[in-house]
């Protein structure tokens, strides 16, 4: 029992930055985009998240740093295929690739300054992104570890796929970004200042990402850089928008069996004698099996975007 | 809709202008519309009525002249500003989310909070009531008929409310029943004090509907009628610039005999649903077979399993007396049956729209001649006898074809398809998007193939035009054939009866 609880702990934590980017996506998605420059996003965010945070030691700025990082990797997106048109699925491409290099090329001048010849996050800043502890709460048998016992970063996740959730559902806005992730020429029409939605919803897109790379290189990596942090995390989130069907709360739940799956090889739950190889193979497995079965089922409303992968062109009709 | 001042104008254009780089669009047209008014905004295409509307509904610019809304000078500058002045436009390509609800689309980009879903629900009634539309708010638009999506593009219109509105060619894709009920709720909105000017180029529907008429030609504003002091054909005299009889020919021809047997002819479309089901017909030599239906009745599986582009599932489509089911287009050339198919995607599925008359034309024969090499001499050739022939404008036959005007790409469509001297001739809306010089071409066209014998499969739109150019009518409804009855006998509405599905002898009253 205890052993489950621990494994779920665990899955809570790795599929944090999975969510992340999953919802990060989703919201480009909404505007009408296929952007598959998450990881590059992701790995934008995580470096400047950490390197901000080494340098001012303080959590906050580095949360800061690593949205306003991701947002304007987003931002060089919505200029090239907002403004100028360009492939939405070559860009997205490039973008991954720009983000990865960029960060790492920043890693390594500051390895190459570092006295000690590695880079690790100083104390306060550890201390403040450290499990919580509520006095009682989270002292409670199994409930307290499951609930109230995980860093600042998951609960910001878990508050943002609400309020993203409510805000696609409930708001005015929310239902005209829709509108224009569908039919931007029908959203035009209606008076929607299509231009400006899509951008804005780019660069909060790029922003949450730059959040899921800050948690992979200071949670995961334990707050010491390494290159290639991210490590192929974005493309997961990329499959999971379409396991978690457009909808920012069903990208919780989506998030915690993938980050189950990714540490399951830790617990050997049902004694198998199998090469630790297959586990790591196993969430690229079931976004396979994702991709093939949501390909097969049909349904307007759980469907992408319909305008996703096409710019939109005010004066063609 | 309280102001009821028929004095003032709602809308007053005078002196509009619009120049496309060299082309002039609109050349000083004036237009008013009062309170409790419907306009009929009357032109061929390319005469400018799309243009001038756009401009009213701020998706384009004027380079000069005013427009006044109740007296006063504004300017226009994009579709939130057409919406604060009241102006409301219904496209004639729908602007709908297909996914959202009505009630979703309508109240997508308004101004303010969103409303409590029982709310918004009661206001959509309310309007609804006010003016006699049947709407179900929280229906999909997908699961919409056509109509139902033009109802709700109405109401879009009236929930912002405005007092002016506009269609654009609304009756289009409606049939005669649909377009009635459109009336009736256009006739209330008239009561209710809107100004509402309709753009069409069905002159049966001015007619009926219009208090006065404003007929551009070429951008310019040539008169502006009343319409009870005036006939279709001194409409048709201002549109086109000179006399035209609107007499449609249907000769007779000598002989004709069965050529081609469709037996229970069942298609899928491409998602797996039912494109046509049972469908059984003959097509003669020598006769025009008109086939009417609301747009997606199933007249592409039609005409795309005849012409061997898609699959047949069950059935057979015999050509006297070879079975072309299965068959692939080069199969069924190889069999000696010259089938020209002439598609309703002129220049998707018809032509390359970027290559020139010369090459498109090589694409039909090129396989005729032997060696490696393409030879362009004889394809030049049949391109300048074309252009000679059908009157085709174009500075080269070496220009692009997508470039061309849509009268004279059907030209050069029809115009090659007939070359190759076909026993079959399937047509799918040959005259969409023509002016009607350019369509009577098309329909002597058509004539002269059919006094040759071939066999004519017309898939038409405008009714009118069905009646008068076909021998018989074949209607099809939801992927069945719901009549095939003799042209000169039916009338619009029984064509029309069937359209929605009811059947051919409780429509035509015998046997």
């Amino acid at each position: 029992m205890s052993m489950f609880v621990k494994f779920l702990v665990a899955a809570v934590g790795s599929g944090t930055p999975l969510l992340f980017g999953t919802l990060g996506e989703i919201v480009n998605e909404k505007a009408g985009h296929l952007n598959l420059g998450v990881e590059g996003m992701m790995s934008l965010g995580a470096c400047a998240g950490f390197m901000v945070g080494y340098v001012s030691d303080n959590f906050l700025l580095a949360l800061l740093a690593a949205f306003a990082a991701g947002a304007l990797g987003g931002l060089l997106y919505a200029v090239l295929t907002v403004t100028f048109m360009a492939d939405q699925n070559v860009t997205g491409l490039t973008l991954t690739i720009f983000g990865i290099g960029l960060s790492n090329f920043i890693g390594i001048y500051m390895l190459g300054r570092s006295e000690t010849g590695s880079l690790k996050l100083p104390e306060t800043i550890t201390r403040q992104m450290r499990n919580i502890h509520i006095p009682k709460l989270s002292d409670l048998p199994v409930v307290g570890e499951l609930l109230f016992s995980y860093n600042p970063f998951v609960y910001l996740g878990i508050a943002l796929a609400i309020l993203l959730a409510f805000y696609f559902k409930r708001t005015k806005t929310g239902l005209n970004v829709r509108a224009i992730g569908e039919n931007p020429g029908a959203a035009a029409a209606a008076g929607i200042p299509v231009t400006k939605w899509k951008y804005l919803h780019l660069l909060l897109g790029g922003g949450i990402c730059g959040i899921g790379g800050a948690y992979c290189v200071m949670i995961i990596n334990g707050g010491v850089w390494i290159s290639n942090s991210v490590g192929g995390l974005g493309w997961i989130a990329v499959a999971l928008v379409i396991f978690a069907t457009w909808s920012p709360a069903k990208a919780l739940f989506g998030s915690l069996v993938f980050g189950a799956l990714r540490v399951l090889k830790y617990y050997n739950f049902f004694k198998l004698d199998i090469p630790i190889a297959i586990y790591d193979m196993l969430p690229f497995l079931v976004t396979a099996l994702v991709l093939v079965l949501t390909s097969i089922r049909q349904s307007r409303e759980k469907a992408q975007p319909a305008s996703c992968g096409v710019n939109y062109f005010r004066e063609e009709r | 809709m309280s102001d009821t001042n028929t004095e003032r104008p709602a809308i007053a254009c005078k002196g509009i202008t619009k120049v496309f780089g060299t082309v002039v669009a609109n050349d000083s047209v004036d237009l008013q519309v009062k309170y409790g008014e419907i306009l009929a905004l009357l032109g061929e295409n390319g005469s400018g009525k799309t243009t001038l509307m756009n401009m009213l509904s701020g998706i384009y610019h004027p380079d000069g002249g005013q427009i006044l809304i109740d007296g006063k000078e504004v300017v226009i500058s994009s579709p939130i500003d057409a919406d604060a002045l009241g102006i409301g436009m219904i496209h004639q390509h729908f602007k709908l989310v297909e996914v959202q609800s009505a009630m979703e689309n309508i109240v997508l980009g308004t101004k303010g909070k969103l409303p409590k879903t029982k709310q918004l629900r009661r206001d959509i009634l309310a309007i609804s009531e006010k003016f006699g539309l049947e709407i179900n708010p929280d229906q999909k638009i997908y699961e919409m008929s056509v109509s139902e999506k033009q109802t709700v593009e109405i109401l879009k219109v009236l929930y912002r409310g405005a007092r002016i509105l506009i269609l654009d060619e609304p009756t289009a894709v409606l049939t005669p029943q649909e377009t009635q009920k459109l009336f009736a709720i256009l006739r209330k909105m008239r009561e209710e004090g809107a100004a509402v000017i309709i753009i069409t180029h069905k002159l049966n529907e001015v007619m009926e509907i219009s208090d006065r008429v404003t007929i551009l030609r070429k951008g310019k504003s040539i008169d502006t009628v009343i319409t009870k002091e005036t006939s279709p054909q001194k409409l048709t005299e201002l549109m086109v610039g000179h006399e035209v009889t609107l007499e449609i020919r249907r000769p007779e021809y000598e002989d004709p005999s069965d050529l081609l047997h469709v037996f229970h002819l069942k298609v899928d479309k491409p998602d797996g649903s039912a494109g046509l089901k049972d469908v059984n017909f003959v097509l003669k030599r020598g006769e025009i077979l008109g086939v009417a239906g609301v747009a997606g009745s199933g007249q592409k599986e039609l005409c795309e399993s005849i012409a061997g582009l898609i699959p047949v599932k069950e059935g057979a489509i015999l050509y006297e007396k070879k079975d072309l089911k299965g068959k692939t287009p080069n199969e069924i050339i190889n069999m000696g049956i010259h089938m020209s198919f002439v598609p309703e995607d002129r220049l998707g599925m018809g032509l390359v729209a970027s290559m020139g008359m010369v090459d498109n034309m090589l694409l039909k024969s090129y396989k005729n001649t032997k060696g490696p090499f393409v030879r362009r001499k004889p394809a030049r050739k049949m391109a300048k006898e074309l252009v000679k022939k059908l009157d085709i404008k174009t500075p080269s036959v070496d220009m692009p074809v997508r470039m061309m005007s849509g009268g004279n790409v059907q030209k050069v469509l029809l115009g090659r398809e007939i070359e190759s001297r076909p026993n079959v001739l399937i047509t799918a809306y040959p005259v969409r998007g023509l002016d009607i010089n350019s369509s009577y071409t098309i329909y002597d066209l058509l004539n002269q193939q059919k006094q040759k014998g071939v066999a004519v499969m017309f898939i038409g739109e405008d009714l009118d035009v069905l009646l008068a150019l076909s021998d018989r009518i074949m209607v099809l409804c939801h992927g069945e054939v719901t009549g095939i009855v003799d042209a000169k006998q039916a009338t619009k509405e029984q064509i029309g009866l069937m359209m929605a599905g009811a059947g051919e002898r409780e429509v035509m009253g015998h046997e």
